[in-house]
């Protein structure tokens, strides 16, 4: 094998390993004995955490599929009232956090909010009198979840739509088949890969997901996790169901690559042309635009509104002069977090791409599976090597030289970079391989046989095609580390404080609407690069 | 090529970024770790800074979280205090043996027995109290008494209360278990999730919320959240306020549950002396005031002049129970109430 080659597959498992480590030190937990919490556990709460957690993920997953999917292929291959906007316009919720919604939702449904008090004005009604659908329930929290997630769908399976060969939806057409069965039976098995790239994405973090549920009283898996730790005091255990959790969700993705079996998705022609969008008029047009209008207007219009309200409020309370110091340190670990992801992403990905051996394919495969994981969790698998790192130094160093370094790494923004790549790899990594997966692996042979080195092809030949690629990788975990909160919480330097850290605490000060405004900056940042990357898109695929 | 650059621009401002971040020892220094949020502590240590021109570095998280980070860090931590907001996590970090024992005379006299560790590991701050809320124009304050009198078949579907997660539902519970043993709590649990109006759900403020709207009539909450909805700016928040009253449980017993928010110095703490004199710092007269103009706490203190809101409110007697114990029996307290299906 080509020297290059090799070495390449030598960083790989190295990278892959560093990335695994905080991983291994939770699942390490399971080689300790099941205590006696166990019992307790299985006896009483248990059945309730798996239960819920599954009907969570149902619920999630039906609704991402539906909004993301519908709304991918009315933006890419229909055209209606409103098309253009709706392009960029459904990736907004993307940038409001899951927990941010289920307040403002919350605030303005439960039984002593506005809507519900107005009804009962209107109508002299009492409590009891009337049924109202309880916002704070399962099904609550999985249309709160979908409505902010669905974009992770939407994203990754209109791009794979607008890259999909004309020729072949020509040929479905051309052999009678309608706009609906060519959908249904060309262009979404041929999204497949995007499409549960995009929907693992939004179940992953469905899983991870402790503000939300917690706050509706909806007892998943994840609660449970905390409740053990925090409420019982029981780390070892709670680390064990986190290990549990991971195994599940291994599990599943495995049997989902299984199923693909044999099947490729890389397209066999390039895009000569664009297929023309199929028209909807009238009332098709009008559904159409509804459709993706209702998924703007309750998933980021509405909470927008609330939270604007509450903003106006209380800004002079929460705009003080750390705000500014706020916004920039928000700012800056988003950016360096997506830049160390993307550089992580691309080399894990085009490394598996060059060396496909089983193992190869596991190591990128696990280190990809903190999005699982609450980022708490991973922040105590990250605190524990970091720790141990620095104090053995610090040991060899008093030894030697008489020097204390202290904690070198633990307590920095490097443990804090480290734990986020740790955490969301997966989103980089889902979109790179994705749109890896596309280009003709004959190209790379090609530019190897022209004398290319690995390194080489990727930076000639791939990064042009996966230029859209990256940018929704950098993006997409831009946007998550400005809305992560449980990490940075445990992670971050003295006096370093984030925008999604001062709107925890006083949310969790039950200070609502003093959070509103923080709330709103972090909405408001992440916009930017989400247009940013539309633009970006539509450039691309200009008609 | 590229990726050759980029790794020559990023290690070394990475590098320097770590050793910029990293703060240095030095004499003039305390590092805080707080469970109490930024806004609810910050000004005090502000003005500390003021006062001594001791600078306060401060990184704030759950208890649990920054338990952890303190065990793992070990001796080279760079904390020098742990501020948490239940004696429940006080006794943890004393049992994970990362706090150590201070004697100070200030500390001592100001702040009660009960309410710190004997040996000094740790010292209350401010007390929180666990009050009954009602609705004042459905319940009379005469039909109420104590915790246990709400398991009464004529609270059944009227009662709102948050979660079992909750650290003060949690005290509660463990603090019962102590006075009365495990099976009357956990017939007490039961007792109360029969009663409850609707499955658990929000936080304090919301279950005052659902007294006011008549959703249930009685609810059990942290006095100092009825203060802030009553002091804050949000109408309707006042609102609901003025629909309820509050009542001193257990007056006639052992006394309303009280729990405080407290702190302990590091075992190994760079800044001994810098810690001990900010924690004698908050103790003082005026920093126990500010707990109760802000947050409407109550000042462990004696003597303290209190608030026009807590003087509202009236006297109270609040269970002398050793907090420790709380944290003692937390555990305990969760499995119960898993047991009840308080959920």
């Amino acid at each position: 094998m080509n020297r290059s080659v090799t070495l390449w597959r030598a960083g790989l498992l190295f990278v892959a390993l560093a990335i695994v480590l905080p991983v291994l030190v939770v699942m390490s937990s399971l080689a300790q004995p099941f205590g006696d919490v166990w019992q307790h556990l299985a006896d009483t709460v248990l059945k309730d955490y798996v239960s819920n957690s599954l009907l969570l993920m149902l619920g999630v997953g039906f609704g991402t599929f539906m909004i993301g999917v519908s709304g991918a292929w009315l933006t890419s291959m229909c055209e209606f009232p409103g098309r253009r906007f709706f392009d960029w316009a459904l990736l907004l919720p993307m940038a409001m956090p899951a927990y941010i919604i289920a307040y403002t939702y919350t605030g303005m449904l439960d039984f002593s909010g506005p809507v519900q008090t107005m009804l009962r004005d209107w109508f002299g009604w009492g409590y009891g009198d009337y049924w109202f659908p309880e916002i704070r329930s399962v099904g609550g929290a999985v249309c709160m979840l979908s409505l902010v997630l669905y974009p992770y769908v939407y994203l990754i399976t209109r791009a794979a739509f607008l890259e999909q060969s004309t020729a072949v939806l020509e040929v479905s057409r051309s052999l009678g088949n309608g706009p609906w069965r060519t959908l249904c039976f060309v262009a979404l098995p041929l999204a497949r890969p995007a499409i549960v790239a995009g929907m693992s994405l939004a179940l992953m973090e469905t899983l991870a997901d402790y503000g939300t549920v917690q706050y509706f009283g909806v007892n998943t898996f994840t609660t449970g996790i905390f409740r053990t730790w925090f409420g019982l005091g029981e780390l070892q255990t709670a680390a064990q169901l986190s290990s549990l959790l991971l195994l599940f969700v291994f599990v599943l993705i495995v049997l989902e690559r299984w199923s693909r079996l044999k099947m490729r998705y890389h397209h066999t022609s390039s895009r000569q042309k664009y297929l023309a969008r199929v028209r909807l008029r009238g009332v098709r047009g009008a559904i159409a635009f509804a459709i993706c209008f209702a998924a703007i207007a309750f998933g980021f219009i509405l909470p927008c509104l609330q939270l604007s309200v509450w903003a106006i409020e209380t800004w002079e309370y929460a705009f003080d002069g750390d705000f500014l110091k706020l916004v920039l340190h928000s700012f800056s670990l988003a950016v360096m977090a997506s830049l160390c992801c993307l550089v992580v992403a691309v080399f894990l990905a085009y490394g598996k791409r060059i060396n496909n051996g089983g193992f190869e394919n596991i190591s990128v495969r696990v280190s990809g599976m903190g999005y699982a994981i609450p980022g708490t969790v991973i922040a105590v698998g990250v605190i524990i090597p970091f720790a141990w790192f620095d104090n053995q130094l610090d040991a060899w160093m008093r030894s030697q030289f008489d020097i204390s370094t202290g904690l070198l790494l633990s307590g920095t923004v490097v443990a804090l970079v480290f734990a986020y790549v740790v955490r969301f790899l997966s989103v980089s990594l889902q979109t790179v391989e994705s749109g890896l997966l596309k280009i003709k692996p004959t190209l790379d042979e090609a530019a190897r046989s022209l004398g290319h080195t690995p390194a080489q092809v990727l930076t000639r030949v791939h990064f042009p095609m996966l230029r859209i690629s990256m940018m929704t990788a950098l993006i997409l975990v831009f946007v998550d580390v400005l809305k992560e909160l449980p990490a940075t919480l445990i992670l971050r330097p003295f006096n370093y404080n984030t925008l999604a850290v001062r709107a925890y605490e006083l949310a969790a000060d039950e200070r609502l609407a003093e959070s509103a405004f923080p709330a709103l900056a972090i909405v408001l940042i992440g916009l930017v690069p989400v247009i940013l990357l539309v633009k970006a898109m539509n450039l691309q695929y200009r008609e | 090529m590229f990726q050759n650059n980029v790794l020559r621009l990023l290690l070394p401002a990475f590098l320097a970024l770590a050793v910029f971040v990293s703060t240095p020892v030095s004499a003039d220094e305390v590092n805080v770790y707080s469970a109490r949020k930024e806004k609810l502590i910050k000004p005090l240590l502000d003005r500390f800074t003021e006062e001594t021109g001791i600078v306060v570095n401060l990184v704030t998280g759950k208890g649990d979280a920054l338990l952890t980070r303190l065990q793992s860090e070990g001796k080279n931590s760079p904390a020098d205090l742990l501020i948490t907001t239940d004696a429940g996590r006080l006794y943890r970090a004393q049992q994970a043996g990362v706090l150590q024992p201070i004697s100070s005379q200030t500390l001592e006299t100001v702040v009660p027995e009960s309410l710190r560790e004997p040996t000094g590991l740790w010292f209350g701050l401010s007390k929180r109290a666990r009050v009954i809320v009602y609705a004042k124009d459905r319940v009379k304050a005469e039909e109420l008494s104590s915790y246990a009198a709400l398991v009464d078949e004529k609270w059944k579907g009227r009662i709102c209360i948050r979660s079992s997660s909750n650290i003060y539902n949690q005290s509660l519970v463990a603090s019962m278990i102590v006075n009365q043993g495990l099976e009357a709590t956990e017939a007490w649990s039961k007792g109360i999730v029969k009663n409850m109006a609707r499955p658990p759900q929000g936080g304090d403020r919301d279950q005052i919320k659902a007294v006011a709207a008549g959703q249930c009539d009685i609810a059990v909450v942290n006095s100092y959240y009825l203060g802030a909805m009553i002091t804050g700016k949000d109408e309707k928040q006042q609102e609901a306020a003025a629909q309820v009253g509050l009542f001193w449980p257990d007056q006639e017993g052992r006394g309303t549950h009280v729990n405080v928010s407290g702190a302990g110095v590091i075992q190994s703490a760079p800044n001994k002396a810098a810690a001990i004199q900010l924690l004698e710092f908050l103790v003082a007269e005026e920093s126990q005031q500010w707990y109760a103009e802000v947050n409407n706490e109550y000042p462990v203190r004696e003597g303290v002049e209190s608030s026009e809101l807590l003087k509202s409110w009236g006297e109270f007697k609040g269970d002398d129970i050793d907090m420790a114990k709380l944290g003692e029996f937390n555990a305990e307290a969760v499995k119960v109430m898993d047991r009840a299906g308080w959920k």
